[in-house]
């Protein structure tokens, strides 16, 4: 570009302004992200604000009964709040031994050639679609659990955490996979070097070294399990009340916007309350995702990897 | 010996977490496949449901899945494949590239009910266009946009500096060299995550709830603006609607099926092109 300052003639000027209107082009587009993502958060304030004119939100969180369609009606959430946390720690129980020990095996044990086919498998099988494994839940996971604690309904808080939780596996181990990749084989001979055994090196140097990058993987399991909705909307049992033991039927906050936003009247209190509901939503999983961010970004910096 | 055996006992546990991870999942594709493969047949995919969902085929519910599907594509893609060429190509190493990183990071982090309120929200309720495909495609686009850009990142990034400064030094400009160098040599990086997004996109179910699905339609859909069945939300419905839900079961294992092996058949092949590529690379 530089060369063309000794004779500008029109055309070089067209492809000038070609060039710099391309960059534009360019530029502007990036920001779609950054756009969609303000965008969400502006809907979500406008249509979910109005509710605090009704409720005010120490109430709206924290009351304890959730009756929407009731006249006159209450908008307590916590009961959805508990029942997400309760279905999402359950979930973690589950997939984070699962996943962390499948990536330790795939990164550690498992030879080149059965790493060159688990991978894929493993990646394969985190695409399965969430409403496939709410059907599973409902159709197999249901009856059986039924059967083993005599309860009423196999829809329980149990039933939602194993379902979601062997749903966010494949997650968590992929991107602890990754986590351990990054740690340099050196961190691994200097252990052998001093003696120390496999196992040694695996849960002293190889685990530490990789662990900010395994919680990163931990907390975006959670975020994942957290937001998902088809399952638990299929297999928690949609009870809104408080929940006190796991054999129950819960309503998790993603359940109750998809269970009930097709029946509220658009403009209505309870159509606002849901919108409530999913901004509540979304500051929860940005939090985590930016705690994650935060951790891997460390991470990186502490392994000598470009952020 | 102390040590072998705690050494031994450690490793047998990951190989049990690794075992049960596989079995847990493949269970769930075997009991599908199993009791689902019993209701397939051509007829199953190519009628229309019949007698209040009780019989009949699934044709318009995978039709109308394929329409979404391509819809959201079609809406991400450019808007996807710009972003990852600016932050490649033109991104000066600024605070502006950390803020749209970020962004993108977080986008892929809604949760997708989140998405559809957003599509109820905007394209349902503002622009008008009711519950139909364009508001299920777009809703469905946006969830896509941050996997198509960051495929479409891995694939920029992988095209060699060397052959963009031999395209410059020959005095092409940036954007000749983008459009005749970089994308052509990126192009099959890039449709690898454009078809790992398809296979992600179809089996979406709570973004279509509120924008884009119905239970039932009549016949196929006729335009854009118009409702449509769709495979995952069809399942859900099949088990929590209709009047006959023993005789609907049947046909939920049907569609779990056609949809678990449509994702895993799409997103199989894009896993199996990406592999070939990465190693190509080196």
């Amino acid at each position: 570009m530089d060369l063309s300052c000794r004779a500008i003639t029109p055309i070089m000027k067209m492809l000038r302004f070609k060039e710099k209107l391309y960059k534009w082009i360019f530029t502007i587009l990036a920001f779609a992200s950054l756009f969609f993502l303000v965008g969400i958060v502006l809907v979500l304030i406008k249509e979910g604000l109005p509710i605090f004119g009704k409720v005010s939100f120490i109430k709206f969180i924290f009351g304890r009964s959730w009756y929407p369609t009731y006249n006159p009606a209450e908008f307590g959430i916590l009961p959805l709040i508990l029942a997400s946390v309760w279905v999402t720690l359950g979930a973690v129980v589950v997939c984070v031994p699962l996943g962390i020990g499948s990536a330790l095996y795939l990164n550690e044990l498992a030879g080149p050639c059965q790493k060159a086919i688990l991978k894929p498998i493993i990646e394969l099988l985190a695409s399965i679609p969430s409403v496939v494994f709410g059907f599973f839940g409902m159709v197999i996971l249901t009856p059986f659990l039924q059967k083993i604690f005599h309860l009423p309904t196999g829809l329980t808080a149990l039933n939602a955490s194993i379902i979601l939780g062997i749903m966010a596996t494949p997650t968590v181990c992929s991107i602890a996979e990754d986590a351990l990749n990054y740690v340099p084989n050196a961190f691994r001979e200097a252990s052998f070097a001093m003696g120390a055994t496999r196992w040694q090196t695996l849960t002293q140097v190889v685990i530490p070294a990789a662990g900010s990058g395994i919680s990163t993987a931990i907390i975006l399991g959670m975020s994942r399990a957290i937001g998902e909705t088809m399952t638990v909307l299929m297999v928690a049992g949609g009870a809104a009340v408080m929940p006190h033991t796991f054999l129950e039927p819960v309503r998790p906050m993603t359940a109750a916007i998809a269970a009930e936003m097709g029946e509220a009247p658009m403009g209505g209190s309870h159509y606002h309350a849901l919108f409530a509901i999913a901004l509540i939503l979304f500051v929860i999983t940005f939090v985590f995702n930016i705690v994650a961010e935060i951790i891997s970004r460390r991470f990186r910096i502490k392994l000598g990897l470009s952020g | 010996m102390k040590k072998d055996l705690s050494q031994n006992l450690g490793f047998f546990s990951l190989f049990i977490c690794m075992a049960v991870t596989l079995l847990a999942l493949g269970s769930i594709i075997y009991f599908i496949a199993v009791r689902g493969f019993g209701v397939l047949n051509w007829n199953f995919l190519t009628q229309v449901p019949r007698s209040a969902m009780t019989a009949g085929g699934i044709a318009p519910v995978i039709v109308g899945t394929l329409y979404i599907t391509f819809g959201a594509i079609i809406v991400a893609l450019p808007l996807g494949l710009a972003c990852a060429i600016y932050l490649c190509e033109y991104s000066p190493k600024s605070i502006v590239v950390n803020i749209i990183r970020i962004s993108i990071n977080n986008l892929a982090g809604v949760p997708s009910v989140v998405f559809g309120l957003f599509g109820l929200a905007v394209f349902v309720k503002f622009f008008g266009f009711g519950v139909s495909i364009l508001s299920g495609s777009f809703t469905l686009g946006i969830l896509a946009l941050p996997m198509i850009i960051s495929s479409a990142q891995e694939a920029l990034t992988a095209v060699p500096q060397s052959i963009r400064e031999a395209s410059l030094s020959l005095g092409a400009t940036k954007w000749e060299t983008i459009k005749n160098i970089v994308l052509p040599t990126a192009l099959p990086g890039i449709l690898t995550g454009v078809i790992l997004s398809i296979g992600r996109v179809a089996g979406e179910t709570a973004p279509i709830l509120f924008t884009a699905a119905a239970f039932y339609t009549r016949g196929y859909p006729k335009s854009i603006f118009s409702e449509v069945m769709a495979l995952p939300y069809h399942i859900y419905a099949l088990m929590t609607e209709g009047a006959h839900p023993d005789k609907q079961r049947a046909i939920a294992y049907g569609c779990s099926l056609v949809l678990l092996l449509l994702v895993l058949f799409i997103s199989g092949f894009a896993i199996f092109l990406r592999q070939r590529q990465r190693s190509l690379n080196g």
